[in-house]
């Protein structure tokens, strides 16, 4: 008797089984549900679920980037950086300064053009300086201090980030003419703008050199390193300030893309605009499984869809529950698997 | 024999901020009721009272420090991050504006209110409608609370938060609730029954007498915070706020404890949402949103966090800067040196520098708990202890 129990594979006790039991039974039903959903309205009305689902994707694709931000960071130093959201705002409101005032570009043209590409470098370098910045200026003091306290001064951050976007942008939204070809392919019925296919274009080689640069470069080494264990690889010799440094330049860089994509696809700025956002994205990064970079763009990608078909979609609650929506999926998941859906739960040890 | 009765230091300490409490806050009636209307007041006192704090702003923010003071029991005392706050504040004004107004026109409901009862709607007393207020969001509170406490603390801010835009949104987009008008949506509720206190009905302009009933329910939730901190929950809500692992292993019941923090602070949030409610005679949706939420997190900060006096002082100070200071100076500035400048768009600057600059340099706050200031500063201690250590080798 003794033996069999003994040979019995350890899969954990009682209370993970249980645990296990729950996320397996609430997966099951959550995506039956879902797939019902969906199921209905595409026969409902099939094009219109592929026109919005493809314009779901082009905001998940935004999502994705601002989302990466909240990864990198919580995957190294373990804060959520509040702040982020508001730096995507104010680099959206410093692209459409830059194309719009201090080149000039106003349609799409050649000259259009240098100013959106030389605009993507100059905003990505934005991001990432202020983003450093912010890390060297408040969260470095407070690396060692109990969580409440950075999380705490991210929000605080967050305030400041956000008045800086009331006085640059002023307190109404702004109308800004864009730079991107503005025409329609048709497949089909189906209407997709080029806008959308500009966005995929930029936005997937900028994600796919961001993993390139984390999992094969000597400093994406050294970022996992950190994020696992800051003692020891300060003892191998990595330089924990830098690498933690370089992890907010590449968030802050990448917010700054999603802020040119976004001011560029839907040509309005507003001061609360990061707010939201920032919020959604974030959601994004924990459905996903906060801390893993392919996670925070499937979650992206996924938010971005779900909210899509949730606005357009005649079975949805439509977009006045937009933000509803969004933030259920956001406690759904925290409750029944905080470790999102492509992360790994990780037992805290002491 | 004399041994056994020494003075027993928690029922001292507990009640001798009464007295104290009654004198500041009958000055602050007898100027508010009685000095204002008097005649013979010189003009210049008149003006600077109405200037830098008049009636109204010393009301709203006595329901602030109300709110805080319940935010502080969910932050300050058992360590638990709640950014979705606004919501407690929502339910409450929302019960006050069911429960005390014509709002269920179709309805015909008088239970000891303070309107002739043939009026339409439901209406409920006051300070019935105050309990039932704290009751529901004490309920809410625990709903919110009992699936996600056992989270770590910043997904548990972060689920607190999507509550705190959820529940909004829906007395935002309440007109049609599946079918249903609950909230009138965004033309809000307006018209609350006025206060009844037995000899006549209080208004929404009976300014004095309103400042008395609201530093009652302030007293109410400083007597509720200091008894609850020395009692038995109160030192398991210190214990889990130090260290939840070992408060565990000591036999703290960690979701429980957990629970009634959220739901003592959810209470206080009713009762400030129906004395809101009543201030403003009327509930309006959009005034409750995310900003709110941090703005008594920046009151409970500035002030330190855990302590009652301290929170106290910070939403004072926050909510006349952000309610009537800082207009106020801004006039006096722009009339002084002939400028135009708008300095009530620099509330979001202030805040988020008053939460930087706290957390920066002074985590313990304005007035600080000493048990607090020695678990905020661990970093730094442990850094003095191990250059210590190395300083003996």
């Amino acid at each position: 008797m003794a033996k069999v129990s003994e040979s019995k594979k350890f899969t954990g006790t009682p209370g993970q089984l249980r645990r296990q039991r729950i996320e397996q039974s609430g997966a099951i039903v959550i995506s039956l549900l879902m797939s019902v959903w969906m199921l209905v309205n595409l026969v409902k009305a099939p094009e219109q679920f592929v026109q919005v689902a493809i314009s779901g994707l082009r905001n998940g694709l935004i999502y994705a980037l601002i989302a990466l931000g909240y990864t990198l960071v919580y995957g190294i130093i373990e804060l959520i950086n509040f702040a982020h959201g508001d730096l995507f705002m104010l680099s959206a409101v410093f692209s459409s300064f830059f194309i719009t005032y201090w080149i000039g570009a106003d349609q799409s043209n050649p000259k259009g053009w240098l100013a959106f590409a030389s605009c993507l470098v100059a905003v990505m370098i934005f991001g990432a300086v202020v983003n450093v910045l912010i890390e060297r200026l408040a969260y470095r003091r407070l690396r060692n201090a109990p969580r409440l306290a950075p999380l705490i001064t991210a929000v605080g951050m967050s305030f400041l980030l956000n008045f800086i976007g009331l006085k640059w942008n002023g307190s109404t939204p702004r109308q800004w003419p864009t730079v991107i070809p503005s025409g329609d392919i048709y497949i089909g019925e189906i209407r997709i703008s080029l806008i959308t296919l500009w966005l995929f274009l930029i936005g997937l080689p900028l994600l796919l050199a961001l993993n390139y640069l984390v999992t094969n470069t000597k400093q994406g080494k050294a970022m996992r390193a950190t994020s696992q264990d800051k003692d020891a690889s300060t003892l191998m010799g990595i330089n924990v300030n830098k690498t933690i440094a370089f992890t907010f330049a590449l968030g802050g860089a990448m917010a700054g893309a999603a802020g040119l994509l976004y001011q560029q696809s839907i040509g309005t700025t507003s001061y609360n605009l990061g707010f939201q956002l920032g919020l959604i994205a974030f959601t994004s990064a924990v459905l996903g499984g906060i801390g893993n970079l392919w996670g925070a763009v499937v979650g992206g990608l996924l938010i971005g869809l779900i909210q899509g078909l949730n606005d357009g979609l005649p079975y949805a609650f439509g977009q006045a529950w937009s933000q509803s929506v969004v933030f259920a999926i956001l406690i759904i998941i925290l409750v029944f698997r905080p470790a999102g859906l492509l992360g790994k739960s990780v037992t805290e040890k002491v | 024999m004399a041994k056994t009765i020494a003075p027993n230091n928690v029922a001292k300490s507990n009640r001798k901020w009464i007295t104290g409490y009654s004198i500041i806050g009958l000055l602050l009636f007898i100027t508010y009721q009685f000095l204002l209307p008097w005649e013979g007041l010189p003009l210049g006192i008149y003006d600077a009272i109405y200037r830098w704090m008049p009636p109204s702003a010393i009301n709203e923010s006595l329901v602030y420090i109300i709110m805080a003071l319940g935010l502080n029991i969910v932050v300050g005392y058992a360590g638990l991050l709640d950014l979705g706050y606004v919501a407690f504040w929502a339910i409450g004004g929302y019960c006050a504006g069911w429960f005390m107004s014509e709002f269920f026109y179709f309805l015909n409901i008088n239970f000891l209110g303070s309107v002739p009862a043939e009026a339409p709607g439901i209406h409920i007393n006051f300070w019935m409608v105050l309990l039932i207020g704290g009751f529901v969001c004490g309920v809410f509170g625990i709903l919110i609370g009992a699936p996600t406490l056992r989270l770590k603390s910043d997904y548990l801010a972060l689920v607190t938060l999507g509550f705190g835009e959820i529940i909004p949104q829906v007395f935002f987009n309440g007109e049609n609730f599946f079918g249903y008008n609950i909230s009138n949506g965004t033309k809000g509720i307006v018209g609350v029954d006025p206060i009844p206190v037995g000899v006549k009905n209080l208004g929404p302009f009976d300014f004095g007498w309103k400042l008395l009933i609201f530093l009652l329910l302030t007293a109410v939730m400083v007597f509720i915070s200091l008894r609850l901190r020395r009692g038995r929950l109160g030192r398991a809500w210190l214990a889990i706020r130090e260290d939840e692992l070992a408060a565990s292993m000591m036999g703290v019941p960690l979701m429980r404890t957990k629970l009634a923090a959220y739901a003592v602070g959810a209470f206080a949030g009713g009762l400030g949402g129906v004395a809101f409610a009543t201030h403003v005679n009327g509930v309006y949706a959009e005034r409750f949103n995310f900003t709110i939420s941090i703005f008594l997190l920046a009151m409970v900060v500035l002030g330190g966090m855990g302590n009652v006096w301290g929170v106290i002082l910070g939403a004072f100070i926050l909510s006349w800067v952000n309610g009537n200071g800082l207009t106020a100076f801004g006039q006096l500035y722009n009339e002084q040196f002939g400028t135009d400048i708008d300095f009530a768009s620099f509330t979001f600057l202030l805040f988020g520098l008053v939460l930087i600059f706290m957390m920066l340099f002074k985590r313990e706050g304005l007035l600080p708990e000493s048990r607090l200031k020695l678990m905020l500063h661990e970093d730094e201690l442990d850094q003095i202890d191990a250059s210590s250590k190395s300083g003996d080798k």
